[in-house]
């Protein structure tokens, strides 16, 4: 999302964004990056620092709000993505961030996520997916993966898992992103893409919970197997991964497949350039999850998989204020008071 | 027709009557509701007092003349002060047989009934399910009865021969040919509602013709049909002089939610969800957009009252409405606002429950929900209209209280006010109390830091918006250090906010008006306490008895937490208090639990409001017992 700067000189640090408040994530907990890599884009983002607002819902991720320098609201489970629609509603010029968690975007709160993309007000919303419900020790999340061994599910979860970005795209976010904790740059940079994108921004980062679910996205960050497993999503550059950037992706007709540049004699011409701003494509690229085709698995997207400029709620409902006020003319509550038929008694 | 081609004028006996009770009911789609209501401006416009119920099916269009169907409209009206729709009704309008096989049991014995009698053919007496071979408009169902079978949808037909309609939209007019009858037994006159039909149907010239004719015929039947003999005259009302509108209470709910944003500065927003009998104050604030009120139609009601739990931190007037269903979803975030200690006004328009109940019935039953509907430890303030035009008073007051103390509110309505109408000796702006309305914009705290939940002199903490430079700051739902607002869980600071906040809720009460009785005197035997919108029936029962000489008195709560400071007090002067309420006993549980007084009961829970007779019988049957 993006905030008209004031003509003030904005010179704020990193430190800045840090309250007095202790920190009490446990050791090693994913949310820290998530805290610093936000603590570190915030100066740049030349946004006064009282016109940036969080507002969190409940979780280990939702305590974000306590541990930023900013204007904050940790409100109640499942519920940030409605307080912050309304704070944006009424007041267009603050810098709206919703934090949450799988389970509090997902479970408790789909219903108000899948609006708020739908409804698409200039937020920034950063869902701290660790497939697992952290805060209450340890229970399968929504997109915690079918057999997953937690403390409900001894005997393996029976569900499927939500696909987020699909999610997303589906309810017609207008920016839908995914970053990982364990990539400070990749995260900024997607951090501040999204802040610069007009509209629900939703940025999904995988976060590591070391105490319940640890490891649950190391594949992705690991050197060994993160090139495979991995890629990474420019605008307008090609699909490429791999230890050499030696496999591409391809549309097939409707179909994605991997090839081997040097194995098939392919240029990086013909591979499949990344277009942000194409829904079909992006849904395709969503789909490189847990969906196969012709049994392959594919590498898992990061980075902006779309991102197109729709107008914002909140400024249409401004428009339509003016237009009307323009047009028609405030009625003054005497007008209001009486109606349009009254009578009189002598 | 038949007089009048005779060319003699009929004799037409007159009867001055100081109040008459009509009941309008049809179909669902027989346009009774917009028949009743052309009736009460009127009758309003001619200075009557008045009060209304319109009274319909939860069904949109249940399967037509099904009893499940029928729609109606009553009116009260009279020269006279009148605060009730009416028990009984002297007039019955029945536009088919289900109409009054429903409506028939309220009629006053020797009451005039309407029939169009196209609606009690074979067919629809079948869907009436009257048994085989009965015509209740024959024999011994309407023997006590003056019954008029009126041909309604051929002379509507036949007046409109020529105006080239369709079939609807001569069946359409229907109505307009009741409404123009029952204008001339009641020697009203027509211009009011020709010049209604002229605005809604300008573009409808054809229409508006077609309306207006049938209008002009109904009346012209009255006139001259040898049926009617009897025109009924009721004198305008010798109300106090004023300018007056015609409000239902959703209406006047809406308004004062704009007058609060007016005398407040602060704009208005509005967080709700679609549900019955709510609805209305979404649909009618959303009109006033040109003003600047931000109507958000959210997702469900969580995300109203959080939405405007939002909007509320932003620093505008925050408000949700909801009913029962709705009221169930609001409540954590309800805690949520109270733990914030931030200003919000929950609009409770109560309906008969648990679950769907009765969508479109009304009921009080939301009161000990509204007390005590949250977990923890989590007061607010809670309030209810007596009346529809007194719903412009109290919201405007919840309003009021809930920014200028930091708190949310809730107001309570019902079904019977929320659509029931009444005149409205409407104020002036300038006559509209100011609201006093302060964001913190420096820091507060002796030391120069800031102190987002340091109190005033009522315990009220500063209001702080997001955006001031130099307040940046945290608030949430966990439990926070007293002044600073730091989160913070020990145990003897829990206590300390707890009983804080509390005691916030409590001391309002040091500001708040003191009960009086309405009527009586405060020494009487016996004492109706009521709240909410058993005003009218409490009123009309307690006035009449007083003029039988029984000592007797009458107070109405508006603030039921806090309750007025003088309440124990004034209870204590009286021997026997009896608390009439469309609930098992709400009210009642909450006065003997604080007061510890022996008041009893007088429940009602038939999604009905009380009646004048009952509630008379009732007082009298407690005065009279030991
Ligand atoms: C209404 C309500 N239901 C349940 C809870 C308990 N609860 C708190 S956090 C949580 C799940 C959190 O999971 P997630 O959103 O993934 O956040 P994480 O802790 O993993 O960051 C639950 C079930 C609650 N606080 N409120
Ligand atoms: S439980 Fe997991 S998610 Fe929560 S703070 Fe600890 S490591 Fe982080
Ligand atoms: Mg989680």
């Amino acid at each position: 999302m993006e905030t008209i700067a004031t003509n003030e000189k904005i010179k704020l640090t990193p430190k800045d964004f840090a309250p007095e408040a202790d920190v009490k994530w446990c050791p090693g907990c994913g949310d820290y990056s998530i805290l610093k890599q936000v603590q570190t884009i915030f100066p740049d983002l030349g946004v006064p620092k009282e016109n940036f607002v969080f507002i969190s819902g409940i979780g280990c991720s939702s305590r974000f709000t306590y541990y930023m320098d900013t204007y904050g609201m940790h409100s109640i489970h499942g519920r940030a993505a409605a307080i912050a629609s309304g704070v944006k509603a009424a007041n267009p010029e603050l810098s709206v961030w919703v934090i949450s968690g799988d389970g509090d975007s997902l479970s408790i709160g789909g219903n108000h996520f899948i609006h708020l993309m739908r409804k698409n007000f200039d937020i920034n919303y950063l869902m701290f997916n660790n497939q697992i419900y952290s805060l209450t020790k340890g229970q399968y999340s929504p997109t915690s993966e079918k057999g997953k061994i937690t403390k409900t599910s001894p005997y393996g979860s029976i569900e499927e898992p939500f696909n987020s970005i699909e999610l997303a795209l589906s309810a017609k976010a207008s920016f839908v992103a995914r970053t990982l904790d364990r990539d400070p740059k990749h995260m900024q940079s997607i951090l501040k893409k999204a802040h610069a994108h007009k509209g629900t921004s939703f940025v999904e980062v995988y976060q590591n919970c070391p105490v319940f679910n640890d490891g649950a996205f190391f594949a992705f960050s690991d050197k060994e197997t993160k090139n495979e497993e991995a890629i990474r999503l420019e605008h307008g550059k090609p699909l490429l991964f791999g230890n050499n950037d030696e496999k591409g992706i391809k549309l097939d007709g409707l179909t994605p497949v991997i090839v081997n540049l040097q194995e098939q004699n392919i240029s990086v011409d013909d591979l499949w350039i990344h277009d942000e701003n194409d829904k079909t494509k992006a849904i395709f690229i969503s789909r490189f999850f847990d969906t196969t085709f012709n049994d392959v698995a594919f590498p898992r997207p990061f980075g902006v998989i779309y991102s197109q400029e729709r107008p914002v709620y909140e400024e249409i409902l401004s428009a339509q204020i003016e237009a009307l006020n323009a047009s028609k003319g405030r009625m003054s509550l005497d007008r209001i008071l009486s109606g349009e038929k009254t009578w009189t008694i002598l | 027709m038949e007089a009048s081609e005779r060319g003699i004028k009929k004799s037409v006996s007159i009867k001055e009557m100081d109040q008459v009770v009509v009941r309008f009911a049809g179909d669902s789609g027989d346009g009774m509701q917009l028949t009743g209501m052309q009736f009460t401006d009127t009758a309003a416009w001619f200075g009557n007092d008045l009060s209304t119920f319109p009274d319909f099916p939860s069904e949109i269009r249940a399967p037509i003349g099904t009893v499940a169907g029928v729609s109606g409209f009553q009116i009260n009206f009279g020269s006279t002060e009148i605060y009730t729709p009416g028990d009984k009704y002297d007039v019955l309008v029945a536009m088919n047989a289900a109409a009054l096989k429903v409506d028939l049991p309220r009629l006053k014995k020797g009451g005039v009934i309407i029939a169009n009698i196209q609606g009690f053919d074979h067919k629809n007496l079948s869907l009436a399910k009257y048994p085989e071979g009965i015509d209740p408009l024959e024999g011994s169902i309407t023997d006590n009865y003056i019954v008029h079978k009126v041909d309604i949808t051929r002379l509507t037909k036949e007046c409109l021969a020529d105006q080239g309609l369709g079939v609807k939209e001569v069946e359409r007019s229907k109505n307009m040919f009741v409404l123009g009858l029952l204008f001339w037994m009641f020697d009203k006159p027509l211009d009011y509602t020709l010049s209604f039909i002229k605005e809604k149907f300008g573009k409808k010239p054809e229409i508006a013709n077609a309306n207006a004719k049938a209008l002009q015929a109904g009346w012209n039947y009255g006139e001259n049909t040898e049926i009617f003999v009897t025109q009924y005259k009721v004198a305008a009302a010798k109300l106090p002089a004023g300018t007056y509108r015609n409000i239902t209470g959703n209406h006047a709910t809406a308004i004062g939610l704009i007058a609060a944003s007016e005398k407040s500065g602060l704009p208005l927003f509005l967080g709700s969800y679609p549900i019955t009998p709510a609805t209305d104050i979404l649909q009618e604030l959303s009109k006033y957009k040109a003003d600047g009120v931000k109507t958000f139609q959210a997702e469900d009601e969580i995300a109203g009252i959080c939405s405007a739990i939002g909007a509320s931190y932003a620093g505008h007037l925050a408000v949700t409405t909801t009913s029962g269903p709705g009221m169930s979803l609001k409540t954590e975030a309800l805690g949520l606002a109270t733990m914030l200690e931030q200003p919000l006004v929950v609009i409770d328009v109560q309906r008969g429950g648990p679950s769907t109940g009765l969508p479109t019935k009304t009921e009080q039953a939301d009161l000990l929900m509204a007390m005590h509907g949250r977990h923890g430890e989590a007061p607010v303030i809670v309030m209810a209209a007596s009346s529809p035009s007194d719903c412009f008073e109290t919201v405007f007051e919840a309003c009021k209280l809930s920014v200028e103390h930091m708190t949310p509110v809730i107001f309570l309505s019902d079904g019977y006010i929320a659509n029931g109408s009444e005149p409205w000796k409407f104020p002036k702006a300038s006559e509209v109390r100011n609201i006093m309305v302060s964001f913190l914009d420096r820091p507060n705290g002796e030391d120069g830091s800031l102190q987002p939940y340091k109190r005033n002199e009522n315990l009220v903490r500063p209001w702080i918006k997001p955006g001031t430079k130099g307040l940046v700051h945290r608030i949430g739902g966990l439990e926070k250090q007293d002044g600073t607002g730091n989160v913070c869980y020990e145990p003897a600071n829990h206590e300390t906010m707890i009983r804080l906040r509390a005691e916030k809720v409590k001391k309002i009460a040091d500001n708040l008006p003191l009960a009086q009785p309405e009527t009586g005197n405060t020494n009487a035997k016996l004492l109706v306490l009521g709240w909410g919108s058993t005003y009218g029936a409490i009123k009309t029962a307690v006035k009449e008895l007083l003029t039988e000489g029984y000592d007797i008195a009458h107070v109405h709560l508006r603030y039921i937490n806090p309750f007025p400071r003088n309440l124990g007090e004034l209870l204590n002067g009286f021997d026997k208090v009896l608390i009439p309420e469309m609930n098992c006993g709400q009210l009642l549980q909450l006065i003997r639990a604080k007061y510890l007084v022996p008041a009893t009961g007088f429940s009602k829970v038939q999604g009905m409001p009380f009646t004048t007779v009952e509630m008379k019988e009732k007082i009298l049957k407690t005065l009279k017992s030991a």
